[in-house]
């Protein structure tokens, strides 16, 4: 409707208006069954697609003999204040009986419309509601129709129209303005020949009016006119647009008919267009024979084929470029670039502007509604993908731009709002979190170079240098990558750097921030909670006047929470190592023979089925990845992100079909099981076979030493589920490194060189969750086949994920067994490198990252736990007992320690 | 109506062309900082002695209980300078006043707060009759909103109708009609809907008396996000009000002059009727506190003068008798906006704006 429709700017004046009917029970048949059966949050979704799609008011009609129309409006219209995704148009409040239109009036804050009042039923009554239309302040419809009936004639529509304007204008008040005329659209080419002039009646009606009546506007029911020809939606297209074409000319500035009911006029075959034309116009006899003799032929295949609703293709570009944004829709994001560039060309403007004009006010829309919680992140991820692609569209003209400038001695420009330089932290490979914070970021308009994952300190302070960065992000997930943190930013200070450093992945924490990384840097740092933050922090430190206040306000914030930290620091009392070990947990290993494991010694799995692992995938993580929060599958029908949670399963199950189909990625593990003894309380011993003569690994274990007072709960050590060597009892242990994650980093490479971040980051969420399902699959094949100490298992997949198992699979750097060191112990035991292609980075993390290892404990008490925080005592000991000093391990154990290192 | 009245009416009306007139500032500061401090048997006094709840914070039943001290403070502000005064009726309607289960006492406090204000009013007046001082009938928002669910769990529900508030409301503009008010000011609006229910009910008092009072009407921008509590920009806002054809629009409490200039600006940009301004002494700090001084709320204010924004200025939240002083003689003298023409359009209103040419 380019032609005929003003692009909604704010404040928005529009020429001519488009009010949908898909909320309108006598307009649309699936909205009527959504309110009779009470579905009103269905109901709303057809009310906000319609907002979204373009709707500038939208009409209300719950006229429907079987409802109880009053309490309907009512609660629709309660239920659409509470939608401000919604409420943001204003409502036309449509019955045909006065006590529903008060009713809906009660329920808007905003100037909505009445549709509508007549004198139908005489002056009085007409006079008696205008006046309250004027009072609940809203516009109003006037029908063209007076005690003798409904205006048919020229004259007839012209003279009720007028009665009416001087009885609302000069009687009542009524702002001339504020007054809409519905002249009354009726069916042509009905058959009947005093039907034939009804078109031109309507369309002459509306000139007079608006030259005779100042200020009021002309609507009507556009539908109406192409009745006769139900069933055929190309014809009656085709009718509805070349009746506004004529009547829009005469004055027709409001008219009610669903945008998807719309042809646009020049798109319309020629030889279609004239002989509608001729029907509209009632230019010949036999006009209407015409139409109906070439109606059929341009029935089928017309917009009734089933298929994604292209109506949005018809809106002005720049509403096509925010609807394909915000809808993620990629398809024809390069014509539609094109076509704004080529607009913005003509006017001798620079491509520059394509992204700081069109597409970022498409990317604001997308903000403000991730904002408002009103999109969510995959969502918000796809719309990247499509600003990305619009982007990759411009950079010939940019750069040819940017020469072109250079040449001329211009200065470069700053397209952004900044420049923030993000990576994963040395020894840590985890990047999908900071991939969805990068992305988010460049949707809003941040130029984010992003240095990749395992960046050394040095590199980071050296690419900030060079770009000249506004900000630096890290990110990291495991608990090394806190002290590497910490470093970089006693380097920024140490170089002095001043420009703000932002903190966040899985492990960091806003404590952890406080009290260990902020103090090393006397600029801004900043904990990043999630992705959703990251953009109102950015823009915070990089806003002039926010600044300061936002700066002094975290500064503030994180200076208390450094006083209660060191407040409750001096509450953590500990207890020795000695009195620890006292209180261990004191299995009765008397009598008590541990399961032999069917397979001793390593075991390895070269290309594992991954169909096998699809199924035991748990995807509640899978969502909280994406910033979704809820259970799975409950997820899939929540009310506020089930949509989204829907659309991103459906995506995430046929990528699964395609990365099996198409394997794109190999599983590998190994696993291991051997003989084993607890000794020196905390150790474990490893040894080669049954003979237990020869030790080929110890593993040394930390242990709780948080006071407990009389209760009788044990300081635990994961040692005491091993039966100790003095006990002569033969017990074993596992060992286990598993990885899905060999061809995840080509194929996201790949979807990132094709802008597709969404993809990037599906693929290697999934490579996460199967990596964690392969985990989960060869703990309970251990325990059912090569250990076989639980033959008789049989566990559905929840009772799976809800650990309803005997043993555990406890992984070094994790809350049992915090010291990530002992996973070099666990990868000599596997060879895990050789064996299963997981390499351990400088920081024990996995490479490639989508890998889990542990180790497995079949004892039946054996419960997974948290050591907390441990004393010098226990450090030292460890360091002893490990060959290393105590300031390696205090390195290695920062995170853990009860006291400043 | 009463001669009195209307020539007084006419006057306000002569007065806005040609100056800046002065609103009065908080009343609920003054009353807190009244010393000795007010206790329950203040509140209470022995109309409502052996009334069953407590009713301490109950400010406006002081019209009733303790006259004197109201009238003090309202005598405070017009020795200060304020032209207009508003009656100490912000949370008069029987829905505010059943908190403190005084339902039925919200006719009287509403009557007595109106002959308060019209005493010292008229005292002043006719001290210096060349100038005038004027009472605003004043309707809060109530303490609660119609088109707003409190229940998150069930967006469609709201704890109070349309109907409900225009009852209430009713009975006020009656009481307030009755005391002798020469204006109303329907103020701290957080909910829109709300606001028109007073109107209505306002301009339905007006049939049943047959005769018509001014309307000013004041709004809340909540937050920098520039939107009411109910979700309006300033200018969807004045949409949805300017039906009543009030005497003027604008904005008070919740931000300080500093916050609140773009959202005055952009209503005094749309508004076709006078412009009123009154924010509070600033952001509250860590304490809860005000601490704009007079000096700096003038700066503001008469900065806006200067600029041709407002018509009508004053104070909310934490501004005393000295902010009024200060006020008053930073606008003594400046040009008041004129009011501008705007183009007819069809104005409609959601949250946000709309425009049909006409």
């Amino acid at each position: 409707m380019s032609d005929i429709t003003e692009s909604p700017a704010a404040p928005a004046t529009a020429v001519f208006v488009n009010i949908g009917e898909r909320t309108n029970v006598t307009g649309s048949a699936k909205f009527k069954k959504l309110i009779l059966n009470g579905d009103y949050d269905a109901a709303l979704d057809v009310a906000r697609q319609q907002v979204e799609n373009g709707a500038q008011i939208i009409d209300i009609n719950m006229d429907e003999a079987m409802l109880d129309s009053e309490a309907a409006m009512v609660r629709f219209l309660n239920l659409v204040a509470s939608e401000p995704d919604i409420s943001r148009v204003p409502v036309m409040i449509d019955s045909s009986k006065w006590s529903v239109i008060e009713a809906g009036l009660k329920c808007v804050q905003g100037k909505s419309i009445v549709n509508s009042i007549s004198l139908k039923e005489g002056e009085k009554l007409f006079l008696e509601q205008a006046k309250k239309v004027l009072r609940y302040g809203a516009a109003v419809v006037v029908m063209a129709f007076d005690e003798k009936g409904q205006a048919d004639t020229i004259a007839r529509k012209v003279d009720i129209c007028t009665r009416s304007y001087r009885l609302l204008v000069d009687k009542c008040g009524f702002a001339p303005e504020d007054i809409i005329f519905d002249p009354n659209i009726f069916a042509v080419a009905t058959g009947i020949d005093e039907h034939n002039n009804y078109a031109i009646d309507f369309i002459e009606a509306t000139r007079q009016i608006k030259a005779t009546l100042p200020h009021c506007h002309i609507s009507g029911g556009v539908s109406n006119i192409s009745f006769s020809f139900r069933g055929n939606e190309p014809v009656r297209q085709a009718m509805h647009s070349v009746f506004l074409y004529h009547a829009i000319k005469a004055g027709m500035d409001m008219g009610i008919v669903n945008a998807g009911q719309l042809a646009v006029y020049e798109d319309i075959p020629m030889e279609l267009r004239e002989r509608v034309e001729d029907v509209i116009l009632n230019r010949r006899p036999d006009s209407t024979d015409r139409l109906l003799s070439i109606a059929e032929k341009f029935k089928e295949g017309g917009a009734e084929a089933k298929g994604p609703d292209l109506a949005w293709r018809n809106l002005p570009v720049q509403e096509r470029l925010t609807h394909a944004l915000v809808s993620g829709i990629a398809d024809f994001i390069d014509a539609d670039t094109e076509e704004a560039r080529a607009e913005i060309a003509a006017r001798d403007g620079k491509p520059l502007e394509v992204i700081e004009g069109p597409l970022m006010t498409g990317m604001n829309v997308v903000g403000d509604l991730f904002g408002a919680g009103k999109m969510f992140l995959p969502q918000v991820v796809k719309s990247a993908r499509v600003m990305k692609k619009a982007v990759a569209y411009l950079i010939p003209y940019i750069e040819a731009e940017k020469a072109k400038n250079l040449a001329a001695g211009g200065p470069a420009e700053r397209a952004n709002n900044g420049k923030i330089i993000m990576a994963t932290v040395k020894g840590d490979v985890h990047d999908i979190g900071k991939n969805i914070v990068g992305v988010v970021l460049q949707c809003n308009n941040y130029e984010v170079i992003d240095l990749g994952v395992m960046v050394p300190c040095a590199k980071i302070l050296e690419a900030a240098k060079k770009e000249n960065a506004d900000i630096i992000g890290l990110s990291g997930l495991i608990t090394p990558s806190l002290e590497e943190m910490a470093y970089v930013a006693k380097e920024m200070q140490r170089e002095g750097m001043t420009i703000p450093l932002l903190i966040g992945g899985a492990t960091t924490s806003k404590v952890h921030t406080a009290v260990k990384i902020a103090p090393g840097y006397d600029s801004p740092v900043v904990y990043v909670l999630d992705a959703s933050r990251a953009v109102g922090v950015a823009s915070n430190l990089l806003s002039a006047q926010q600044k300061a206040p936002f700066v002094a306000e975290v500064a503030a914030e994180y200076a208390k929470m450094r006083e209660a930290h060191a407040r409750s620091q001096t509450q953590k009392k500990r207890q020795t190592l000695a009195d620890a070990r006292a209180n261990k947990l004191k299995i009765n290993w008397a009598g008590t023979k541990p399961e032999r494991p069917r397979v001793l010694g390593v075991t390895v799995f070269e290309d594992y089925d991954l169909a096998e692992l699809t199924r035991r995938i748990d995807w509640t993580p899978f969502f909280q990845t994406w910033e979704l929060a809820g259970k799975y599958p409950d997820i899939l029908g929540d009310k506020v992100v089930g949509e989204t949670a829907r659309q991103l399963y459906n995506d995430a199950q046929a990528m699964l079909q395609r990365l099996i189909g198409e394997k794109w990625i190999t599983a590998k593990a190994v696993i291991g099981l051997w003989p084993a003894n607890s000794v020196n309380d905390d150790d474990i011993e490893i040894y080669a076979d049954d003979t237990r003569s020869k030790v080929i690994a110890t593993l040394h274990g930390m242990r709780q030493q948080m006071v407990r007072g009389d209760s009788e709960r044990a300081n635990l050590c994961l040692s005491d589920y091993i039966a100790p060597k003095g006990s002569g009892v033969a017990d074993y242990i596992g060992g286990f490194a598993v990885t899905t994650g060999h061809g995840v980093d080509e194929k996201a490479a790949a979807f990132e060189k094709n802008h597709d971040d969404y993809s990037s980051i599906l693929v290697k969420a999934l490579a996460d969750r199967l990596a964690e399902a392969f985990a989960e699959r060869m703990h309970e094949r251990v325990r059912k086949e090569f250990w076989g100490y639980a033959t008789g298992e049989t566990l559905t997949n929840e009772q799976l994920i809800a650990e309803q198992y005997r043993g555990i699979r406890p992984a070094p750097g994790y809350p049992a067994s915090p010291d990530h060191t002992e996973k070099s112990t666990l990868w000599t035991l596997l060879d895990a490198e050789k064996n299963a292609g997981i390499k351990l980075t400088d920081s024990f993390a996995m490479w490639p990252g989508a890998a889990v290892s542990g180790f497995y404990f079949a004892h039946s008490d054996a419960k997974y736990f948290g050591v907390g925080k441990i004393e010098r005592d226990q450090v030292e000991d460890l360091a002893r007992r490990k060959g290393k000093t105590l300031a390696e391990m205090e390195r290695w154990l920062a995170p853990n320690l009860n006291y400043d290192a | 109506m009463p001669a009195a009245r209307a020539a007084r009416i006419a006057a306000l009306h002569e007065a806005l062309k040609h100056r800046i007139l002065v609103l009065d500032g908080a009343m609920g500061t003054m009353i807190q900082r009244h010393t000795p401090a007010l206790t329950e048997a203040d509140f209470r006094g022995t109309r409502f002695a052996n009334h069953a709840k407590e009713v301490k914070g109950n400010n406006d039943l002081l019209n009733i209980t303790r006259p004197d001290v109201i009238g003090s403070i309202e005598r405070a502000y017009l020795d200060a300078g304020a032209d207009i005064i508003e009656t100490n009726t912000f949370s008069a309607t029987r829905i505010a006043q059943a908190d403190y289960a005084l339902e039925d006492a919200a006719r009287d406090i509403n009557l007595e707060g109106a002959k308060l204000a019209r005493a010292a009013a008229d005292e002043f007046t006719s001290k210096n009759p060349a100038k005038p001082r004027w009472v605003a009938g004043a309707f809060g928002p109530t303490n609660r909103t119609a088109s707003i669910s409190p229940d998150v769990n069930d967006p469609g529900f709201r704890n109070v109708t349309f109907d409900q508030l225009k009852a209430a409301y009713k009975e006020e503009a009656q009481a307030l009609i009755e005391g002798g008010v020469d204006l109303f000011l329907v103020e701290t609006i957080f909910d829109t809907l709300n606001a028109k229910a007073a109107i209505l009910a306002i301009e339905e008092t007006f049939d049943d008396l047959g005769e018509t009072l001014p309307v000013m009407i004041s709004g809340t921008i909540t937050d920098q996000s520039g939107r009411t509590l109910s979700g309006q920009t300033a200018e969807a806002f004045w949409n949805s009000l300017r039906h009543v054809k009030p005497l003027s629009i604008g904005f008070n409490c919740a931000l300080g002059a500093a916050q609140m200039r773009p959202y005055i600006s952009e209503v005094s940009r749309v508004a076709d009727v006078y412009i009123s301004a009154y924010p509070n002494a600033g952001l509250p700090n860590a304490f809860g506190e005000y601490d704009e001084t007079p000096v700096q709320t003038a700066g503001h204010l008469s900065a806006w003068a200067k600029d041709g924004l407002v018509n009508i200025v004053g104070g909310c939240c934490g501004t005393t008798p000295d902010h009024i002083r200060s006020i008053a003689q930073s606008v003594q003298g400046l040009k008041p906006r004129s009011i501008p023409t705007v183009p007819k359009k069809m104005r409609l209103s959601g949250l946000e704006p709309f425009a049909l040419a006409s």
